[in-house]
Order: structure tokens, then sequence, then C-alpha cells
């Protein structure tokens, strides 16, 4: 079958004319700016036809780090915020930029690192004490380093440890300024520790000798929150549509989507809204 | 006596010409006039500033100072459509042979359906028909500067300038650019032409201008000039003891 | 390493099986950048026509300007592009951010200093070596523009083919103005940036295959066409 290929510049000369064609192809749709653990995980994908069938909206999934996701929302493109660091989501909500902040799930944060395990912190559950061993032993540790939610609980538990991450900044800690995917990539490369969400983790792709080495503290619990963009502030802002997708997201069908989407038998994300 | 004789040619008039670049004075000339019958050879060693008159008479070098007359009247843009020029490396646009000359015939008006017999004339009379479709620019030098010839004649001009057409060119192709050369004053087009082949000036012209050092040394009919030079530049030149 | 061996049998599945998520982002990506060298060059030749052929102030300063600019690094471009069309930029209201709109945009500002700074050296040595000869046949300077535009065709095919070169490449650019939405924005080079992120290599190594094979093909469909349309020059010149 390789007719198709003949066709390909032909058509792609054709089409060229409509300009925007599919972006006018869907009359009714919404911007979600979210991060890149619910996309790149493919929750959104698994969850998001239900809703679209039930809807008529379509949701379009623009994927960056929390950081950049809440500037974006901040600029006014895009409906709705769905990431994961809850005190700048209430800030975001403070600052007149969001109308309300809801819980929608969690999972867990996961040490990541070679399976050789040069720092000696394999098996354990204390996340604090296992970076004091990682900055110890001077371990190769890739930090996220971009703002995002997830770099932002890094650095609250390399503050609970009491370690100036900065002056080893260069050293044996490497900031890769990218998403989580780019950063696992990076620390496999590296034969680094990288703290994950466990969803991108578990749809990693590219694992290669390492695994998780610290898992079950309380304090590497990861909140999932979902905020309309205020229209009073952008009037742009498609403020029916966004909230009908916050209430299914977080009501009784969204909710069970969430619970039900599964990655090799492993349930990735659990839905807490109240 | 050949049968020259281009009485209604376009005639040149050129008084106080002065070119020059960086404080050197390249051209200076007091006064020339063109309007005698037959070819005139503009004949000279290299650097006399011959190229640099024909640019400044065909109008393509404006002088710092002086004119140019043509006909009796400083010369006008527009009479550039009744003059041609063929350079000595001939400038073929990247098309066909065809290309070439249906490129001048459109810009001269001539209606679509009237083009391809005179195109057809044109290449016949150059030799040329059987590489019509050919691209221009895989032409051997003498058939590249005959096509230069036959696009200038394509414009239907009442004078030919020719910048030393023949230069690089040997001798039987040499002698194919003057047949062409002659054919078209016959015709009644003026001919100024450059060359510092004291030989083919002697074959083609009737009319003779020597310059030195950017200056008109000697202005005088073909055969007394090579009979009876009257300067003693001249004799030298002939004598093939001026080289610059 | 066992990606090279996967990702050769991984691209050709997907090409012999046709995906159509597969054949959506190529054909996107088709448009998007075809679309954009067709715009960049209809302003960029002429530009660059008239910056050989013209003289004026400043003209060396404008040459060297967009010599620079050919390096434009695509992020740049992408900032640039996503703070004028956000909804808080002076073009928000025209709402092309995360539209393929935007992202020929984004293209056009890449592709466009490229195929000026080409089509001006191309147009310059040609009209260095016609410029008398056409002045003599009664052609004004900016009269000679097509013929120079015309007989310089081919250089400027291979301006028109780096452009599109640039474009179809670009990552940094289009994920910032186009969002890699699915669907909708999505095409080859977010795509393999977005596997490449998900460690999916082998995937991102044969989505980059058929990328190549794409730019390829495009670039040998446009010269056979050329070619073939040099037998039929004399009806254009």
């Amino acid at each position: 079958m390789t007719r198709p290929w003949f066709h390909v510049p032909l058509g792609a000369l054709a089409v060229t004319v409509s300009l925007a064609g599919a972006a006018l192809a869907a009359d009714s749709f919404i911007v979600v700016q979210s991060t890149t653990s619910t996309a790149n995980s493919g929750l959104l994908d698994a969850i998001l036809p239900e809703f679209t069938e039930q809807s008529g909206i379509e949701v379009r999934v623009v994927a960056v780090g929390t950081g950049q996701a809440i500037k974006n929302a901040t600029n006014g493109d895009g409906d709705v915020l769905l990431v994961h660091a809850k005190p700048a989501e209430e800030k975001f909500v403070a600052d007149g930029w969001g109308v309300q902040r809801f819980d929608v799930m969690y999972n867990d944060f996961v040490l990541v690192g070679p399976s050789a395990d040069p720092a000696g912190v394999k098996g354990g559950s204390d996340i604090v004490a296992a970076l004091q061993a990682v900055a110890k032993s001077e371990s190769v540790f890739a930090s996220r380093g971009d703002d995002s939610g997830t770099h932002k609980a890094e650095l609250r538990h390399w503050g609970n440890a009491d370690i100036d991450v900065k002056a080893a900044s260069g050293g044996w800690y490497r900031e890769t300024g990218s998403g989580m995917g780019a950063t696992l990539n990076a620390a496999a490369g590296m034969g680094a520790y990288v703290l994950s969400d466990r969803a991108t983790w578990i749809s990693f792709g590219n694992k290669d000798g390492m695994e998780i080495l610290v898992e079950g503290d309380d304090k590497l619990f990861n909140q999932y929150g979902v905020i309309l963009v205020n229209p009073e502030k952008h009037p742009s802002v498609k403020a029916v549509e966004g909230q009908t997708f916050i209430n299914w997201l977080i009501g009784p069908d969204g909710q069970a989507a969430i619970a039900d989407f599964k990655l090799d038998g492993q349930q990735l994300f659990f839905p807490n809204a109240e | 006596m050949r049968d020259f004789a281009p009485d209604m040619a376009m005639t040149f008039q050129a008084e106080g010409l002065r070119v020059g670049r960086n404080g050197v004075t390249l051209l200076n000339v007091d006064h020339l006039a063109i309007d005698g019958p037959g070819p005139t050879l503009i004949l000279g060693p290299n650097g006399a500033g011959k190229s640099l008159l024909l640019r400044c008479l065909h109008g393509l070098v404006a002088p710092d100072a002086g004119r140019v007359l043509v006909d009796g009247a400083p010369c006008a843009e527009a009479l550039r459509t009744r003059q041609a020029m063929v350079f000595q490396r001939p400038v073929l646009l990247r098309r066909s042979v065809q290309g070439n000359l249906d490129f001048v015939l459109r810009r001269r008006g001539v209606p679509r359906a009237d083009r391809p017999a005179r195109i057809a004339a044109l290449l016949a009379e150059g030799g040329l028909a059987q590489k019509a479709r050919q691209p221009a620019r895989s032409l051997s030098g003498g058939e590249a500067q005959r096509l230069a010839i036959l696009r200038a004649m394509a414009t239907d001009p009442e004078v030919l300038f020719l910048d030393e057409p023949t230069s690089a060119l040997d001798p039987s192709a040499t002698q194919a650019i003057e047949a062409l050369i002659l054919d078209a004053s016959r015709r009644g087009i003026r001919i100024v032409m450059v060359t510092h082949d004291i030989g083919q000036a002697r074959r083609l012209g009737q009319d003779v201008v020597l310059m030195h050092g950017g200056r008109v040394v000697e202005h005088a009919p073909a055969a007394r000039f090579f009979e009876a030079p009257e300067t003693p530049i001249a004799r030298r030149f002939l004598a093939g003891a001026l080289v610059i | 390493m066992q990606d090279f061996a996967q990702e050769f049998s991984l691209a050709l599945r997907l090409i012999l099986t046709g995906d159509p998520d597969l054949w959506e982002i190529v054909l996107l990506s088709l448009q998007v950048s075809l679309t954009a060298v067709v715009i960049a060059a209809a302003i960029a030749m002429p530009l660059g026509a008239a910056l050989a052929v013209l003289r004026f102030p400043g003209r060396r300063a404008v040459i060297v300007l967009i010599n620079a600019l050919m390096g434009l690094p695509p992020v740049v471009v992408g900032l640039l592009v996503y703070l004028s069309l956000s909804r808080s930029g002076p073009l928000g209201v025209l709402q092309l951010l995360y539209t393929p709109t935007a992202m020929i945009i984004a293209q056009v500002l890449l592709v466009a200093p490229i195929i000026t700074a080409l089509t001006r050296q191309t147009v310059e040595t040609l009209d260095a070596e016609y410029a008398e000869q056409l002045r003599s046949l009664g052609v004004s300077r900016l009269a000679s523009v097509p013929t120079l535009l015309w007989d310089g065709r081919l250089a400027l095919l291979t301006a028109l083919l780096a452009g599109f070169g640039r474009a179809i490449a670009e990552v940094g650019a289009v994920i910032m103005v186009g969002g890699n939405i699915n669907h909708v924005t999505r095409v080859m080079t977010t795509t393999i940036a977005l596997e490449t992120s998900k460690g999916n290599l082998a995937l991102a190594l044969a989505l980059g295959t058929i990328l190549i094979a794409l730019a390829i093909t495009v670039t040998a469909a446009v010269s056979a066409l050329v070619e073939r349309g040099e037998g039929a020059e004399v009806r254009h010149a």
C-alpha cells in the first residue's frame, strides 16, 4: 500500500489553501492549560472523549509545566487550568486570575534512581532522609529546574532536608530546565536520581536501568486542582463551557473516568473531589 | 569603394566629455563627430578609454561633464530603444536560444503570433536554426556572440555598438561575426565598434578613431589613416610598438 | 541499544498501516510549512530582488540585518509570536493562538529572512552580469527584477527548499504558538518532541525517519516539476 504516498504533495497543496481549516472544524471548544503529567501519561486522552461525547465540547490541551501553564492562563490563553501546585494555584485565585479552585485527584511523587543506588536509599520511605543521603554521597541528581509543580515540590523537600542545592548546581545537582520526560531521559543518561510524579514514571518508555527507590512518604503526596480562568479578567474566557468541564471532572462521571484509567494494570490517579 | 552609405543613419556628437574615477581622468574627449558613412572603428591599446567612450555614446555611462548629441539633440532615455549594444563577453539570458530572441521581440511589442517567424528568420541568418531549443548558455563562444548580435538586430536598431566582440574568438568564428556586422552595415545600420585588432579595423573600418590615454588622438577615414597616419602615436600604434 | 532496529520496523509499520493519526499529523505539517514557504516567498523574493537592484541609504545595514535574521532562534520567534497573539497581547483579539495559522505566522518569520537573503545574493550576482545588457535593451532597474528572478529560478528554487527545510524541521516556535494540541496543532516535530519526552525513543526515531522521507519527497517532487517546466520555458520567456 504505497499509493497514499503518491497523493501527499498534491493533497497538501490542496489543503494548504484553507489556512486554519482544522482550527475551525469544531464550533465549540475550550483550551485547558495543563501539565505534562496529565497529558503525557495518557489520562486526558483516555477521559476527554467521554466528556466531549456528553457535552459536545471539544477540549484542547496545552501540556506544559505548571509554572508556564499558570503564566499562560494569567495571559488569558486558556479557559481552564489543571495543574498540581496548590500554593501557586491558591495564589492564582487570590490574585483574581481564577474563579475558584477545586481538588480533582491526587497521586504521589517517587524518587527514581539508578538500580546501583550509590547513595544507598533503596527501600526507604523517608524522602528527606533519602535526599540527605544523596547530597552526602554527592550522587548526581537531575532536577526539573523549570518552576513546574514537580520542581516546586522537590525544592520544598530539599528545604526540609536543609540542603542548599543552589550551591551544588552544576556539580552533582543538575537542573535540566525541561519537562518531566526530558528530565527522566537525562537522568537515565547520567545515572542520576530524580523526583518524578508516579504517573509519568509508569508511562515512561525509557526506564533503562532505573527504578523507584523511595516511595510512600506522606510528604510525597501530589494533589491536582482545577480552576476556571476568571472571565472578569479575560472576557474571551468561555466560562459556561469551561465550568461545564470542571463540573464534569469533579462530578461522578469524571471522577469515575479518572479512577478507571489504568496503565499496565496500575491506577495512576486517584480521584478526590469533594 | 564598398557600398556602405547610411545617409539616414543616426549620428553622434560628443562634446567636452569627461569621465574620472578616484581623481584619475579616464576619458577626455573635446569633440568627436560620428556622422560619416560606413562602420566606425574605435582603435587603441588597452586602457585607452575605448569601451568607456562607447558606453558614453550609448548612454550606459553618464559623463561627469560634457554631453552626447544624438541626431543633433541631447540623448533621451527613449532613444536607446533605437540603439543596441553587443558586449565583449556575450550576456545571454538563462533561457533557450529562441527564448533570448523572444525576450527582445516581446519587449519591442512584436505580437506573439508574429514572433516565431521573426525568430526563425534571425536564426537562419546567424546559422543557428538547428540550435533554437538549446539552452543559450550551452553555445560555443562564437555561437554565443552570434546570438548576441542577432538579439541586438532583433531590436531593429539604427545603430549597433560593439565592444571587442571577437576578442575571445578563433579566426573562423571571428569571420562569421564580421560577416554579420558587414551585413548589418549594408542594411543601413550605423556600426560603432571597439577593437584592438588592427587587421579587423582594416577589414571593416570606413572611419577610424584612435584613442590613447582617454583622448582621441586621430579621427580619419580608414584609407587615409592606415596609409598616412598623421600623429606619432598613430604611427607607433600601427607599427605595433604601442602597448599601453 | 535496540532502538535503531526497532525504529525501522516501527516506521515501516506506521507507514504501511496508514495510521490515520499519523496521516493527519503529516498532512498538517505539510499544510503549515508549505503555506508558510509560499507566503514567505511572496514577500521575500520581491524584497530580496529589490535589495539587490536598488541603491538607497542604509541598504548595507538592511542586508546585514537580514543575513543576521537567518539565524533567528525559533524559540525567540515563538516567544515573539506568542506574546503578540496571546489574549493579553496586541493581536489577542484575533484568537489565533493555538491554531495552525499561528504556526504559519511563526514559520513565515523564520523562513522569510532565509529566502530574502538568498534571493538578494542570487539576484545581485546575476545582476552584475545582466545590468548593462538589460539597460542597453531599455529595461529599467525595477523592470529588470522579473527577468532576474526568472533567470535565477534554479538558485531561487534552492532558496525555497532551504526555507521549506527550516520550516518543516522546526519545533521550538510551533510548539509554543501551536501548543501541540492533539488533532489541532500537532505536527511531526512536536510529536517527535512529545514522544521523546514520554521516553518512547523508538517511536520518536521512527517519526523522525518519516519526517526525513517527507522532506526528501517534497524536494524531489519540486525538482522534478521544475525540470519538466524547463522544456516549456520559451512560453514564459
